[in-house]
């Protein structure tokens, strides 16, 4: 990947994740730790993949994206106020009630959002319908799905999966944000779904193992996804919890709670300080 | 009433959905490996390329449904009742209702005329379900006549609706030219003691009712209730005032159903007494779909009774 498009997509990232806290923070409550996790990869997506058009949010042919795992709302709506389908300041409403923000993604209310999530498990199934629909309609819009690893342990996923590779979705691409924690403990704790990539191979997907953290492998495992014929793509991205806030990494007590002021401002030094880094 | 005509509602569904695809290239059949028992396999016939079987997974089915129609397809997904609003209740309400997607339950087997399978397969909770959703339209069809017409009605609206279809056969008590209006209750017969307001195949008992009771001395007028949601508050109103009181006639549970939602208004706006034919909170059995009607209270017999109980209360 080009060192100036890796720099620039690494300072949206950084700026999405200060977006994602802010909204946290603000609505003192959501779900920072697979915002930071995920923010990688949405940025990338928004900002380098997808054909979308933030003055036309309803453009019948741009690619989708569908965010089952719906709760990391804060990194998708960090990155869409970041494109342009919203005023950044929006994201300080978040969670509130007269906000165009839910607590988890509403299509009707949130430019750019392509489908209501947050009951999890649900979505992936509503991406394979979007992949489905653009092979009977002839359509070239990719379809990408955003799921949890924790989220996987819904069998709605496993029929979703096995649907989309016996119908040959292959303008669909799904990433699994493998950041190894959900809201009770490790995922492996609680009810292990390893190994990821042996099961979605079984049920026929083209299997891209990535670090989520990483451009060059962000980019070249979604380029590849293009190329793949006649399979849909599941990529596994090994991911950090609460990347790039030091206290919140690696630690799932992050999964759904809003940082306190201390911690907030600490979370800002810490994520301004990358940015002035990055900028420099 | 033609007694020679005697068809399912799911029968009629499945004509209704090859009729609609002829003039409709925008229809799209989905399903969940029983095509042959819902008949959408008729629409698999005629346009196989606007036909997908899921296999045996409805919750996906539902999400694969909301997906395709936001890209301007009209999605019907059929399934038996009970899998279609009991197993995948959430999704209905999640990837359907709440976006207000414009998908079609085609709800074949619903009821306890589904006969031999037995309880498990017995739907007597959907009506109770779909109608907590917010913005999810509800028809219960009598006949054919009227299973043809939800059909149309349902692709010309958007949004989603819940439709429910039995299997087995039912006399026809519709004319062909029938107008059919979501939402709008059907006046059958004129009467001053009493109302019997009925959906799906009760419309037919309380017909016959009617007859039994005017030989008793009993005027009563017959309210076909179709759509479940949204209610036709006002034709229940009026017969309230008009007749004093009302017997509610359903094949579903007297909790949530018809009988439920016509209280509720009732009491709001016209208290009057109300009383309900319907399963009465209990699971049904294996037995021949008609003989099990009988047995859980699901006649004309029935109605007569109830119809003599709510006089005695006015």
């Amino acid at each position: 990947m080009d060192e100036m498009v890796k720099k620039q997509l690494k300072i949206t990232a950084c700026k999405v994740r200060i977006g994602a806290i802010e909204a946290v923070y603000n609505a003192k409550s959501g779900h920072p730790g697979g915002s930071l996790s995920i923010a990688d990869i949405l940025t990338y997506l928004y900002f380098h993949r997808m054909n979308v058009d933030a003055k036309n949010p309803q453009w019948e042919d741009r690619d989708r994206l569908v965010l089952s795992k719906g709760h990391v709302s804060p990194g998708l709506y960090s990155v869409l106020a970041l494109k342009g389908f919203l005023p950044v300041e929006e994201l300080i409403t978040f969670r509130k009630s007269d906000s165009m923000l839910q607590g988890h993604p509403n299509m009707h209310m949130t430019p750019g959002v392509d489908m209501s999530t947050g009951s999890l498990g649900q979505g992936f199934s509503v991406a394979v319908g979007l992949a489905l629909g653009a092979k009977i309609g002839g359509k070239n819009f990719r379809t990408y799905a955003i799921l949890g690893d924790g989220e996987i342990q819904e069998g709605q996923i496993w029929e979703a999966a096995m649907y989309a590779s016996a119908k040959h979705l292959d303008s669909l691409t799904a990433v699994v944000d493998n950041n190894d924690l959900q809201i009770d403990g490790s995922i492996e704790d609680v009810n292990s779904p390893y190994p990821i990539p042996e099961k979605f191979e079984a049920f026929g997907w083209n299997v891209i193992e990535i670090c989520a953290h990483d451009f060059d492998e962000i980019d070249a495992a979604y380029k590849a996804a293009e190329k793949c014929k006649g399979k849909p793509t599941m990529i596994i991205a090994k991911s950090i919890k609460g990347k790039g806030v030091s206290f919140m990494e690696n630690n799932y007590k992050w999964h759904g709670s809003a940082p306190n002021a201390e911690q907030y401002e600490q979370a800002m030094r810490e994520l301004n300080a990358e940015l002035a880094e990055l900028e420099a | 009433m033609n007694e020679l005509i005697k068809t399912a509602t799911r029968d009629a569904y499945g004509k209704a959905l090859v009729d609609l695809g002829k003039v409709n290239d925008k229809v799209i059949v989905l399903d969940a490996d029983l095509s042959a028992a819902t008949k959408t396999i008729m629409f698999k016939n005629a346009y196989p390329d606007r036909f997908f079987n899921t296999g045996i997974a409805e919750c996906n089915m539902m999400g694969i449904a909301g997906g395709l129609s936001t890209l301007g397809y009209t999605v019907f997904a059929s399934s038996f009742a009970m899998f279609a609003a009991g197993r995948a209740f959430e999704q209905v309400r999640n990837s359907l209702g709440y976006p207000h997607l414009n998908v079609k339950i085609g709800a074949t087997h619903a009821g306890i005329s589904v006969g031999e399978d037995g309880a498990s397969h017995q739907c007597n909770e959907d009506i109770a379900l779909m109608r907590t959703i917010p913005g999810m339209v509800i028809i219960n069809p009598a006949d054919d006549v009227e299973a043809r017409a939800a059909v149309f009605a349902a692709a010309a609206y958007e949004g989603p609706v819940y439709l429910r279809f039995g299997r087995l056969a039912l006399p026809r008590i519709n004319k062909e030219d029938y107008d059919f209006e979501i939402g709008k209750a059907v006046h059958l017969c004129e009467g001053k003691d009493v109302t019997i307001i009925a959906t799906g195949l009760m419309v037919n008992e309380a017909l016959i009712a009617r007859e039994n009771l005017a030989n008793m001395g009993i005027s009563a007028a017959v309210l076909n209730i179709h759509t479940i949601k949204p209610i036709d508050r006002a034709a229940i109103i009026a017969a309230a005032k008009e007749t004093g009181a009302i017997v509610t006639a359903e094949e579903h549970s007297i909790i949530g159903g018809l009988g439920g939602a016509v209280t509720e208004v009732v009491c709001e706006s016209v208290p009057v007494p109300v009383l309900r034919v319907g399963v009465e909170d209990v699971f049904g059995r294996s037995g021949p779909g008609a003989e099990l009607l009988h047995i859980y209270g699901l006649d004309a017999a029935n109605i007569v009774e109830k119809v003599k109980n709510v006089i005695a209360m006015k």
